[in-house]
């Protein structure tokens, strides 16, 4: 188990017209959530690129979010779907070098649930922090 | 690229924002930090960045310090980008030298009893940010021509109002219904509370002046069938349902010259399909070519094909001269190229039979309030009387159910919020029996009395002085006596604190509304969010309601969420104004955040070119090689293709794999670069 007082390092990339703007209606909202998440914006899912995962990781991240439009809500049609079909693929390619791949998670969190960007930031830290430190984290000190 | 890399000079301004920032984190101490940060060059605080004095603040500096990069700490770029990209431009900079991290949205509000956490995490958010400010390049906004058009979707009373701004603003306006006739729910209605003038006659006026407004380019029994391109640049396709019916215009055009349909219903007289009329809901019939109602605008038949046996009869009738029926069309496509659209769809009841306490379908002498309209109207299936489904007689006690499924969390069909305009309407209905029946006594049933408009509250104590009973209390079931067909309406007085039974004649159910069921593939066509609800969703409630976030698309009336007349034409010229503004400005400016193509790095493979969305991207030949090329009029900025080229040959414009790497690395490494 974890050490309580350890705060993990989350990064997320999120799009700019769905979970930006529900994060900021959470704080609108006052909804309140652990402060461990530093969140990138890009304007949509589709825009990550395999390798920022791969980057952040390899920085020793203990855990990533991505998080976008519903399925049927992106900005532009579809890059989320786009997305999540690569998740699959980085997903494997954790898995494979020894990474659980829970650390990595896709949301759909639309600009108007800023309750559910709460609970998804809840849940978020909550899983990385039963996961411990990334064993990559190692490597960075 | 040839000129030597500068020195990245950044200053960051952080903002208090009154307490709100300052409240839950340490300014101090984030601003110490910041100077701290490789390539910083200045650091100031401001108790309001986006104030004059703030703004002024960040464009001296710029020139003090001669920054090449601004970072502003403060509330959210969906907010305040535009604000503080101004400021950077006027301290003698490209706009797009600009970078802000959200350290209230995202932190002070959401961590505001974790001091340490707070301040901590805005360290990073201003690190971030600088990481990325390093690396900002000079872009230009595209400017691109606006269609001089608009495009106003569903024609009630709000889809009206705002097609006859545009029009009369000098705007050729396709005015969209899928209906055969303009109006939408407000000429269904009898009266129109507070001031009980007839819905049909203010309504009549503009259904008429849609119909001839030069500008106005109606088009009743359509629907959009696809939407394509960004502001200023729509292309529609509209769907022309087949009506089976030519106008005079159409009947010109196959050279029938002075035919097509006059209105004269000699069709309908002939017809033997019968069926229920919807816009009488039911309670009267129709035949299977049919007009809603008398006062129609387009005043064309329309034959309900679903329903029609190809018998003829009709096209005899209509005969050789008019020759306006035509049983074999089909449904026919038109592009509308137009630079703003207005979504004014309206509203639904909810399907308040699902409340199964309250017996609607089961019990024929329970109503809904719309089915009361119909009933009390002069116009409507019994001709103005109001009389009990059950037996023909004449209700004299009559019970009324507010907020019938609204402001109601128990799930199912039922719907949490205020449907605003339930409470009035069933004031009125009050006040309609007490006119017209002597001796009829209305029994409102209610939670509170939202009485909130101008002239509202006046209303509702002309309706208690008339002699309407007030109980407050939810209604919790409903019995029917099997032989008499009466109602015995069970609650609680909870001003008397005890429960109640009444038997009534009638029980009218002020039934909650809810989108339309085709709002959903509306809305994702034309690329707007919905609320929580299920309504359409507003750019911001308060300084932006009749927007959404897709530029150049705007909502209008009741799909934005409930609200009453007055309110709704009130949207609809907010939201006629709104779309009027690009189209008089002739160009918008769009943000480049365009793909582009590093010759060097692409491998000429065409992953990228299926992934595009808008088909922005094609293979060409360059120098011998093959190459990817953007076309920038097409591609929308999302980084789809960039997020995917194996060679990394897409470049990103504001959004470039360095900068967000840099951002990466700056949170994990601590600045420490790699
Ligand atoms: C029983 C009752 C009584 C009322 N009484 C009053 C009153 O006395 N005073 C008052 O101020 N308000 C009253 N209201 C409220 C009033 O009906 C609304 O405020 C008003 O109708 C809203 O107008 P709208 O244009 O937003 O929507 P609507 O009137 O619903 O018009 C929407 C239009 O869009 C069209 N449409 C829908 N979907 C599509 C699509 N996919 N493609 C193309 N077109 C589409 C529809 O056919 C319709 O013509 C009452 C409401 C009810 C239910
Ligand atoms: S052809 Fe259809 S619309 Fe015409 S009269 Fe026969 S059933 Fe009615
Ligand atoms: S960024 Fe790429 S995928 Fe997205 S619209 Fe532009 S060219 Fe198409
Ligand atoms: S814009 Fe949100 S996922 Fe595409």
């Amino acid at each position: 188990m974890a050490d309580e007082n350890w705060n993990p390092k989350i990064i997320a990339i999120i799009c700019n017209w769905c979970s930006y703007a529900g994060a900021d209606l959470a704080g609108g909202a006052r909804i309140q959530y652990p402060p461990d998440i530093r969140a990138i914006r890009v304007m949509c899912t589709g825009r990550v690129d395999p390798l920022f995962i791969m980057k952040a990781f390899q920085d020793g991240a203990d855990g990533m979010l991505i998080s976008g439009c519903h399925f049927g809500d992106c900005h532009y049609l579809e890059g989320n779907y786009k997305c999540a079909k690569r998740m699959f693929l980085v997903k494997n390619v954790l898995k494979n070098i020894g990474l659980n791949d829970k650390r990595l998670r896709m949301t759909f969190v639309s600009a108007s649930e800023g309750a559910k960007w709460g609970m998804v930031m809840e849940d978020v830290v909550k899983t990385v922090k039963e996961l411990g430190p990334s064993p990559l984290s190692e490597y960075q000190k | 690229m040839a000129e030597a890399k500068e020195q990245p000079r950044i200053g960051v301004f952080i903002c208090h924002c009154g307490t709100n920032i300052a409240g839950s984190l340490s300014i101090e101490e984030v601003k110490e930090y910041a100077m701290t940060l490789p390539g910083v060059v200045a650091a100031e605080e401001y108790q309001y960045m986006c104030s004059t004095p703030g703004q002024s603040l960040i464009a001296d500096a710029i020139a003090e310090h001669k920054l090449n990069g601004v970072v502003v700490a403060a509330c959210s770029p969906r907010l305040h980008e535009p604000t503080f990209r101004t400021a950077t431009q006027e301290g003698g900079l490209n706009k797009f030298r600009f970078e802000m991290a959200n350290i209230r949205d995202q932190n002070s509000w959401v961590h505001m009893h974790d001091w340490e956490g707070a301040t901590s995490k805005a360290k990073d958010q201003v690190r971030i940010a600088v990481a990325k400010a390093r690396l900002l390049e000079d872009l230009e906004p595209k400017s691109v021509p606006v269609e001089h058009a608009a495009l106003v979707l569903g024609a009630g009373v709000g889809g009206m109002q705002a097609a006859l701004d545009l029009a009369s603003a000098g705007i050729k306006t396709y005015l969209v219904d899928k209906d055969p006739t303009v109006g939408g729910r407000m000429s269904q209605l009898d009266k129109t509370f507070p001031t009980l003038d007839c819905s049909q006659c203010i309504l009549t006026p503009k259904m008429v002046d849609v119909g001839r407004h030069p500008n106005i380019e109606l088009r009743t029994f359509t629907e959009v069938e696809n939407v394509e391109g960004y502001i200023g640049n729509f292309t529609i396709t509209l769907r022309k349902k087949a009506r089976g019916v030519l106008s005079p215009a159409e009947a010109e055009e196959r050279g029938i010259v002075g035919g097509g349909c006059n209105g004269c219903g000699d069709c309908s007289e002939v017809c033997p399909v019968i069926k229920p009329n919807p816009f009488e809901l039911g309670m009267a019939p129709r035949k299977a070519i049919y007009i809603y109602h008398p006062q129609v605008n387009p005043l064309l038949y329309t034959i309900d094909f679903d329903s029609c046996v190809k018998c003829g009869l009709c096209v005899t009738a209509c005969g050789e001269e008019k020759k306006a029926i035509d049983l074999d069309m089909v449904d026919t496509f038109e592009q509308v190229k137009v630079g703003t659209c207005i979504l004014a769809i309206g509203y639904d009841l909810i399907p308040i039979e699902e409340k199964t306490e309250w017996g609607y379908k089961r019990y024929d002498n329970v109503i809904t309030g719309l089915e009361f309209e119909r009933l009390i109207c002069a116009s409507g299936p019994t001709g103005g009387k109001l009389i009990r489904p059950s037996d023909g007689q004449i209700p004299k006690k009559i019970g009324f159910v507010l907020c019938a499924g609204s402001r109601d969390n128990t799930g199912g069909v039922a719907k949490p919020y205020c449907s605003r305009f339930c409470c009035m309407y069933s004031l009125k209905h009050a006040h309609q029996i007490m006119e017209k029946i002597p001796g009829a006594v209305p029994y409102i049933f209610y939670m509170d009395i939202r009485s909130f408009g101008k002239m509202y509250e006046e209303f509702y104590y002309r309706i208690q002085n008339e002699g309407a009973k007030f109980i407050r209390g939810r209604v919790a079931n409903i019995l029917e006596d099997p032989s008499s067909k009466n109602l015995t309406v069970f609650t609680e007085d909870t001003l008397l604190g005890r429960p109640l039974s009444l038997e009534m004649d009638m029980v009218v159910l002020a039934a909650a509304i809810q989108p339309k069921p085709e709002a959903e593939r509306i809305r994702q066509m034309f690329g707007v969010s919905k609320s929580q609800d299920g309504w359409l969703l507003e750019a911001h409630p308060k300084l932006n309601p009749c927007g959404t976030t897709t530029a150049g698309i705007y909502l209008a009336g009741v799909c934005q969420g409930p609200k009453d007349i007055p309110d709704t034409v009130a949207q609809a010229e907010g939201a006629a104004s709104a779309a009027s503004i690009p189209i008089h400005t002739g160009e918008v400016q769009l943000e480049p955040y365009f793909a582009q193509c590093v010759d060097e790095l692409c491998a000429g493979c065409g992953m990228c070119v299926n992934l595009c969305p808008y088909g922005a991207l094609a293979l060409v030949e360059k120098n011998g090689r093959t190459v990817m090329e953007v076309t920038e009029a097409k591609c929308k900025g999302c980084g789809t293709c960039g997020g995917f080229c194996p060679g990394g040959a897409i470049k990103m414009q504001h959004f470039t794999s360095p900068q967000i790497c840099a951002q990466i690395d700056a949170f994990l490494l601590e600045g420490g670069e790699q």
